[in-house]
C-alpha cells in the first residue's frame, strides 16, 4: 500500500477528491480528509488501486507526492520500536502518568492497575462501534452491590487531558488505598466504576487522523460525514436546543437517543447495576464545575446542595494550585446543550450529577502541553474526592 | 442605562473573548501574547435600533511577562440583527505594555536572513509542545486570529485559537513580512473546529495587519 499526498490548488480540484473519497468501493482510507485547498490530503491506498488512483490525479492536473511509497516496512519498523519500546517498560515498573499515551497502552496499564491491585477489577461493560471494548476499572473491598460512584473520561476523545487524568487518579486510589484515610473509608463503604476512554474509536482517530476530532465515529446513513456527540445523544431533553440535527455538525444529536453504543453500553450498565449514587464525568477545557440542567435553564430541585458541594469542590481544587474553577449548572454556566450525559443521570435518580470542564481556559484548549497533566490530574482529584467524601456521607 | 451582568454571565464571557482578540489584533506581536486572566466587571446597555453594547474590565496578561496585571477597559458593540458585520470594538489599556521593540528587531532580523522561507505545521503539536524558535510564530498567529475572531464574533460565539494549522511565510519585496497562516479556530458554542485561512503582514515599527482572510471550505 502507499499514501499519498495530494495538494488541491482550488475548490475545483478538491471537489474531484470529494468524490473519489465518495466511491467507497475504491477502499481509500484519508489520513487527512479533503477539507480545504490549501491543506493537504494524505491518502492510504490499497496496493491493487495505486496505478488507477495516480492515473487519475494525473489525468486531472492534480499534484501529488509519494509520502511512504511502501506502508508495510513502515508499520513492520513501527511494530519493531514498539515491541523493543514495551520491553523496556516492562523493565522499567513505572507508566508516566505525567505524558499522553496510545489507547494501547493506556488499556496496558488497566491491567497493569488490576494486577496489581487485588480490589481493581477490569471490566468489560460493552462495545464501540468500531467493535474496540470499552474498559471499565471497578474499585471495590468487598460487600455486594455497594452504592457506587460512576466517573468517566474522554467521551469527547480530542480532549486528551481528561483520559490522562483518569489514569493518573485510578493509579492514585488504588496505591492510597489503605494508607490515605479519606480514599479508604470511601471504598470501604462505596464502590467506584471508572471508565477512563468512554469514546476508543474517537480516541484512536485522534492519534491516527484528526487531532480535533470529538466525536463517536459512527457511519450516518445518507451522510458522508461520520460521527455523533456523545454528549448530546443521552435520552434527556433528546434533540433539544443546543444539539445539532445536522450530521456533519460536532454537536451532532444522532438519529435518536442512546443511538451511540459508546452511550447505550454505559446506560445499561447503570442501570443493571441498580446502586449508583453519584454520576461524574471529565471533559475539558474551561475550567468549570457543573450540575444539571444542560437540557433546560431551570434550576434541578437540588440546587441548593448541588451548588453548595460545588463550590466546596472548586474551593478545594483552587487549594493547590490556585485554578479557579467556575461553579454553576451547564446552561448558565457554558451553553444550553441538551442530551448530555449528566442530565440523564440526574434524571435517573442519581443525584450527585456533575461535570468537570479541566484546565485550561483556551490558550492552549485542546492542546494542553504534557507537564500540565500531573497539576491538571492532582487538582481535579481534589474536587472529585471532595464531592466523593460527600456522597459517602450522605450514602452512610 | 447599562445593566450590570454577573462576570461569570455568557454574554459577557463572548464579549470578552472578541475584545480579547481585537486587542491581539491591535497589539500583539512575535514579542507579545495577551491573555484574558480575568473578566472583572460587565455591564449591558440594550440601545434601541442599535444593537447591545457591552462594557468590560478585564485583567489581562502578557505570557512574557506572567508577573505583571494588565487592565484595561473594553466596549463592544454588536449591531442589531447583523449577521455579516463585525462588532464595534474599542479598548483602552491602563499603563504601558512592555516594550517589545528588541525582541521585535531580532526577529525581523533572523526570519529575512533565513534562506529558505520559513514553512511549519500543527502550533502546538497534539502533545502541546511548542518548539521555542516557533513561539514568535505562534504568537503571530493569536495576532492574525485575533483579527479574525473580532471580525466574526457575535453574542452568539465564542472563539479560541485551537491550532496553527499550517504557517508558509511569503517573501515580499518591500520591508514587511507576510505569513500565510492556515489557524483553526474552536468555537465553543457550536463545538465546531473551523479552518480559516489568513494572510498576515507584519513589520517592527509598522505593526501588523490582515492581508485577507476567508474561512477554508467545507469540513470534513
Amino acid at each position: 500500500h502507499q499514501v499519498l499526498r495530494i495538494k488541491t490548488k482550488n475548490e475545483e480540484e478538491l471537489k474531484q477528491l470529494q468524490l473519489l473519497e465518495s466511491l467507497e468501493h475504491l477502499e481509500l482510507d484519508f489520513w487527512i480528509n479533503p477539507s480545504a485547498p490549501a491543506l493537504p490530503v494524505d491518502v492510504r491506498i490499497p496496493a491493487v488501486r495505486v496505478q488507477s488512483v495516480k492515473a487519475f490525479l494525473e489525468s486531472q492536473g492534480i499534484e501529488y507526492s509519494i509520502l511512504i511509497e511502501d506502508l508495510q516496512d513502515v508499520l513492520d519498523k513501527e511494530k519493531q520500536d514498539m515491541v523493543e519500546s514495551a520491553q523496556r517498560q516492562r523493565s522499567s515498573t513505572t507508566f508516566d502518568f505525567g505524558a499522553y499515551h496510545t489507547l494501547d497502552d493506556i488499556n496496558a496499564e488497566l491491567d497493569h492497575l488490576a494486577s496489581e491491585y487485588s480490589f481493581v477489577e477490569k471490566i468489560q461493560i460493552g462495545e464501540s462501534y468500531e467493535k474496540r471494548p470499552l474498559y471499565v476499572l471497578k474499585f471495590s473491598t468487598g460487600g455486594s452491590n455497594r452504592p457506587a460512584i460512576w466517573l468517566d473520561a474522554g467521551i469527547h476523545s480530542r480532549e486528551w487531558v481528561t483520559q490522562a487524568s483518569a489514569l493518573w487518579i485510578a493509579n492514585k486510589i488504588a496505591s492510597d488505598y489503605g494508607t490515605d484515610e479519606s480514599i479508604t473509608s470511601l471504598l470501604d463503604k462505596m464502590d467506584l466504576f471508572l471508565l477512563p476512554v468512554a469514546n476508543p474509536d474517537g480516541f484512536v482517530y485522534t492519534h491516527t487522523s484528526n487531532r480535533m476530532w470529538r466525536k463517536t465515529r459512527s457511519k450516518i446513513p445518507g451522510s458522508i460525514c461520520v460521527g455523533v456527540d456523545p454528549n448530546r445523544n443521552w435520552d434527556a431533553g433528546f434533540g433539544g436546543p443546543g444539539a445539532s440535527n445536522r450530521p456533519c455538525s460536532d454537536s451532532y444529536h444522532g438519529p435518536r437517543a442512546n443511538s451511540e453504543v459508546e452511550v447505550k453500553s454505559v446506560v445499561d450498565f447503570i442501570k443493571n447495576h441498580g446502586n449508583f449514587k453519584a454520576f461524574l464525568t471529565l471533559h475539558s477545557y474551561s475550567q468549570l464545575l457543573m450540575y444539571p440542567y444542560g437540557y433546560k435553564c431551570t434550576r434541578p430541585d437540588d440546587y441548593a446542595e448541588l451548588e453548595s458541594l460545588g463550590r466546596a469542590a472548586a474551593s478545594s481544587i483552587r487549594s493547590l494550585y490556585g485554578t479557579t474553577f467556575q461553579v454553576g449548572t451547564i446552561c448558565k454556566t457554558i451553553y444550553q446543550a441538551s442530551g448530555g450525559s449528566i442530565d440523564w443521570s440526574y434524571d435517573n435518580g442519581i443525584k450527585y450529577s456533575f461535570a468537570f470542564e479541566l484546565r485550561d481556559t483556551g490558550r492552549y484548549g485542546f492542546l494542553l502541553p504534557a507537564n500540565q497533566i500531573l497539576p491538571a490530574a492532582q487538582e481535579t482529584w481534589l474536587g472529585l474526592k471532595t464531592i466523593m467524601e460527600h456522597v459517602r456521607d450522605k450514602s452512610s | 442605562r447599562a445593566m450590570e451582568l454577573p462576570s461569570s454571565h455568557l454574554s459577557a464571557a463572548r464579549a470578552a473573548a472578541a475584545a480579547v482578540g481585537y486587542l491581539r489584533y491591535l497589539r500583539g506581536g512575535p514579542g507579545r501574547g495577551l491573555q484574558l486572566r480575568e473578566l472583572r466587571r460587565a455591564r449591558r446597555q440594550d440601545i434601541d435600533d442599535v444593537g447591545h453594547k457591552y462594557y468590560l474590565e478585564l485583567e489581562l496578561e502578557d505570557v512574557l511577562d506572567k508577573d505583571r496585571t494588565v487592565n484595561c477597559t473594553a466596549e463592544v458593540l454588536y449591531h442589531l440583527g447583523s449577521k455579516t458585520s463585525a462588532p464595534d470594538v474599542q479598548v483602552t489599556v491602563q499603563g504601558e505594555l512592555r516594550s517589545t521593540e528588541d525582541a521585535d528587531q531580532e526577529f525581523y532580523n533572523r526570519i529575512r536572513s533565513l534562506e529558505k522561507e520559513l514553512v511549519a505545521e500543527n502550533i502546538p503539536d497534539s502533545h502541546g509542545n511548542v518548539p521555542p524558535e516557533l513561539e514568535p510564530i505562534h504568537r503571530l498567529a493569536w495576532v492574525a486570529s485575533g483579527y479574525v475572531i473580532w471580525q466574526n464574533s457575535t453574542e452568539n460565539t465564542k472563539f479560541h485559537l485551537a491550532q496553527v494549522k499550517h504557517v508558509k511565510q511569503v517573501k515580499r519585496s518591500d520591508e514587511d513580512l507576510q505569513f500565510d497562516f492556515v489557524v483553526l479556530l474552536h468555537e465553543m458554542v457550536s463545538q465546531e473546529v473551523l479552518p480559516w485561512e489568513v494572510t498576515l503582514l507584519w513589520h517592527p515599527q509598522r505593526g501588523a495587519r490582515v492581508a485577507q482572510s476567508r474561512a477554508a471550505g467545507a469540513g470534513s
